[in-house]
């Protein structure tokens, strides 16, 4: 009769058991749906906002999606002015030409900048660099990424701006070039750090056979290492590009928020993420302007969601070229 | 002449060249820090952290600034650890590397970390609070606005999606340095999947749960573009008690000083303290976390 009780009591014991385990797994499984729910829920709800542009007729008395991009007729046939982003006037203009025009030049100056610096230390890092060295200068970089991107807008508002003034003489104290100096400060631990990782993760045999063949260091660096991490250096590039572009505060504070379409560098900018942080605090909500900052978000949205996609894909690829697997 | 001199004098240039990117970026970080540290370190006194702003912002302190940042974090912290550790979880612990759902979550979690912050702030205004906000409203306060409008709640959770990443790439790297042995011991003594995780694998990845949480803590700190619209406020009279209150943050409180100021010469001193008082912030924590994770390296290559 014992042995009996015992055993139901133990199958029943063996079932809670069974049940608590299949509650558990199924949560820690829902919390990762729940991960991949969030970046659907961010598309959804920008895009939805910025739906209205494409489709809604009362935004299409103000504002196209050709608008947006083609040229227009806004100043005199003498003076003609194909691209203006002005939404607050008699006559709203919503060109997003000059935005894009702008955030294309500051993270041109910003990926100018960072690229070589970040690229290069990384070499330095991985090839030449001795062990303390080597502990010394993570640490460093780590902290210059912990620099909020607000202080690094203040800072090129505050003294950057002022001491490029000085050297070059630009006409405009807030110009592409300042906020795009600061931004490359902001872009150089992410190309630093994944070219790094790259680097590093080269297999030593790689440089044992350079040295076998008698290639110097530099040599070795520069012509075998490289060229063998070169997918997951080009990552970093690729999302240090991303981050740029959607990068806001500096390009806020220190690139002088004018919408001008031109190519010159030493003009005051206005970028895309900018835009929406200067102007959707202000806007009437569910008016054509408060739609039009959220279709710009979703092509910032869209834009850097390619670019991360591509910067995986190529770490991804590094990983199995470097460990054979997979070719 | 033999090729072996130039080559020689393009190692050693190469070499160099290297050599003074590293120095560039040390030095550009020193300038940044110097300059704030140097401009910055007078206004630091009890008053400064202790007080309000007074006479627009020219005189008086950043107590209200201080006070919202922390409370803002801490929210955040709630909302985001619990969840990032479960998803670091399922990828070191449940997870098949082969199927869909990992290779859909990893790649979730990895565009997640690159949306621009200020697309983060685009989605707080539309779904937290023109969408969950006037939702709550309509269902338990007849529509009265409460919770559809720019709050400490909605800017602590848009803030929680923006470091969850952060969070999760922290744990998941401190649950694989605990050695296999450990779970296979577990599981030799009888224990099942779920008491192995969270009695034995789980408490020895504490630090790196630690770790997560500073970091996002130091990261949400210093993010301003995601809150601009969902709750920081310019100035307030009175602290937030509540969580449908808008508040003050030391970011934000930077760029409004540095941007809107009526006198950009009577502010200067106060920005330049509240930009230490924000940078020592983050760097405090960047510093306990790296101190943390340096630690827990070691600790896994020697095997303890």
């Amino acid at each position: 009769m014992s042995t009996a009780a015992n055993t139901i009591r133990l199958a029943s014991l063996v079932a809670r058991r069974r049940w608590r385990e299949w509650v558990t797994e199924k949560f820690i499984y829902l919390n990762a749906v729940g991960a991949i729910a969030l970046i659907v829920l961010i598309f959804v709800f920008v895009a939805r906002e910025a739906y209205p542009v494409l489709v809604n007729s009362v935004v299409h008395e103000e504002v196209t999606v050709e608008a947006l991009f083609l040229p227009q007729n806004y100043g005199t046939p003498e003076a003609p002015l194909p691209y203006v982003w002005q939404p607050v006037s008699q006559v709203p203009k919503y060109s997003l030409m000059p935005l894009l025009l702008g955030t294309l030049k500051v993270t041109l100056v910003a990926m100018l900048l960072a690229m070589p610096l970040a690229i290069l230390a990384a070499i330095y890092t991985t090839e030449f660099a001795p062990r303390w060295l080597r502990e010394a200068i993570k640490p460093v970089v780590e902290l210059l990424a912990g620099i909020p991107s607000v202080v690094l807008g203040f800072f090129a508002l505050v003294v950057l701006a002022s001491w490029l003034q000085n050297l070059f003489d630009f006409d405009f104290r807030l110009n592409a070039i300042n906020a795009g100096v600061a931004m490359g400060l902001a872009v150089i631990p992410i190309i630093y750090t994944i070219s790094e990782d790259a680097l590093t993760a080269v297999p030593r045999s790689y440089r044992n056979a350079a040295y076998a063949l008698g290639a110097s260091r530099a040599q070795t660096a520069w012509q075998v290492v490289l060229p063998a991490a070169l997918p997951g250096v080009f990552a970093g590039v690729v999302l240090g590009f991303g981050r740029a572009m959607g990068e806001t505060m500096i390009v806020l504070m220190a690139s002088g928020n004018a919408a001008i379409t031109s190519w010159s560098f030493s003009e005051s900018v206005r970028t895309l993420s900018a835009t929406i942080a200067a102007e959707l605090a202000e806007v009437v909500f569910g008016s054509p302007h408060y739609h039009v900052l959220f279709f710009i978000g979703t092509v910032l949205f869209t834009m850097t969601f390619a670019l991360n996609w591509l910067g995986s894909r190529m770490i991804g690829r590094l990983r199995r070229r470097l460990t054979g697997v997979d070719r | 002449m033999s090729p072996v001199v130039p080559r020689r004098l393009a190692d050693r240039a190469f070499l160099w060249l290297a050599a003074l990117a590293v120095l560039l970026i040390v030095a550009m970080l020193g300038v940044i820090l110097g300059n704030i540290v140097w401009n910055g370190w007078e206004q630091i006194t009890w008053e400064f952290l202790t007080a309000a702003p007074r006479v627009g912002m020219t005189e008086g302190g950043i107590f209200p600034a201080i006070f919202g940042t922390v409370l803002l974090v801490l929210l955040m912290t709630i909302f985001v650890v619990p969840l990032g550790v479960c998803v670091a979880i399922y990828f070191s612990e449940y997870a098949n590397r082969e199927s869909p759902l990992y290779r859909w979550t990893r790649q979730a979690v990895n565009n997640l970390a690159g949306v621009p912050s200020i697309v983060f702030g685009l989605f707080g205004l539309g779904f937290f609070v023109q969408f969950v906000g006037r939702g709550v409203d309509r269902a338990f306060y007849e529509g009265r606005l409460t919770y559809g409008q720019p709050a400490l709640i909605w800017a602590a959770l848009t803030m929680a999606v923006l470091t969850l990443p952060v969070v999760i790439v922290s744990v998941e790297e401190a649950l694989r340095a605990v050695p296999q042995t450990y779970r296979d011991a577990s599981y030799a003594l009888g224990a099942t999947r779920s008491q192995t995780i969270f009695r034995v694998v789980l408490p020895h990845a504490l630090s790196g749960v630690l770790t997560g949480g500073i970091l996002a803590v130091s990261r949400g700190a210093g993010e301003v573009a995601p809150i601009l619209f969902v709750g920081a406020a310019y100035f307030l009279p009175h602290l937030p008690t509540r969580l449908n209150d808008q508040f003050m943050e030391l970011g934000y409180h930077v760029y409004v000083l540095s941007t809107q100021s009526p006198d950009v010469e009577a502010t200067k001193p106060l920005l330049y303290g509240t930009v230490l008082v924000l940078l020592a912030l983050t760097f405090l924590l960047n510093l306990t976390a790296i101190a943390i994770r340096s630690r827990l390296r070691v600790g896994a290559e020697t095997g303890r």
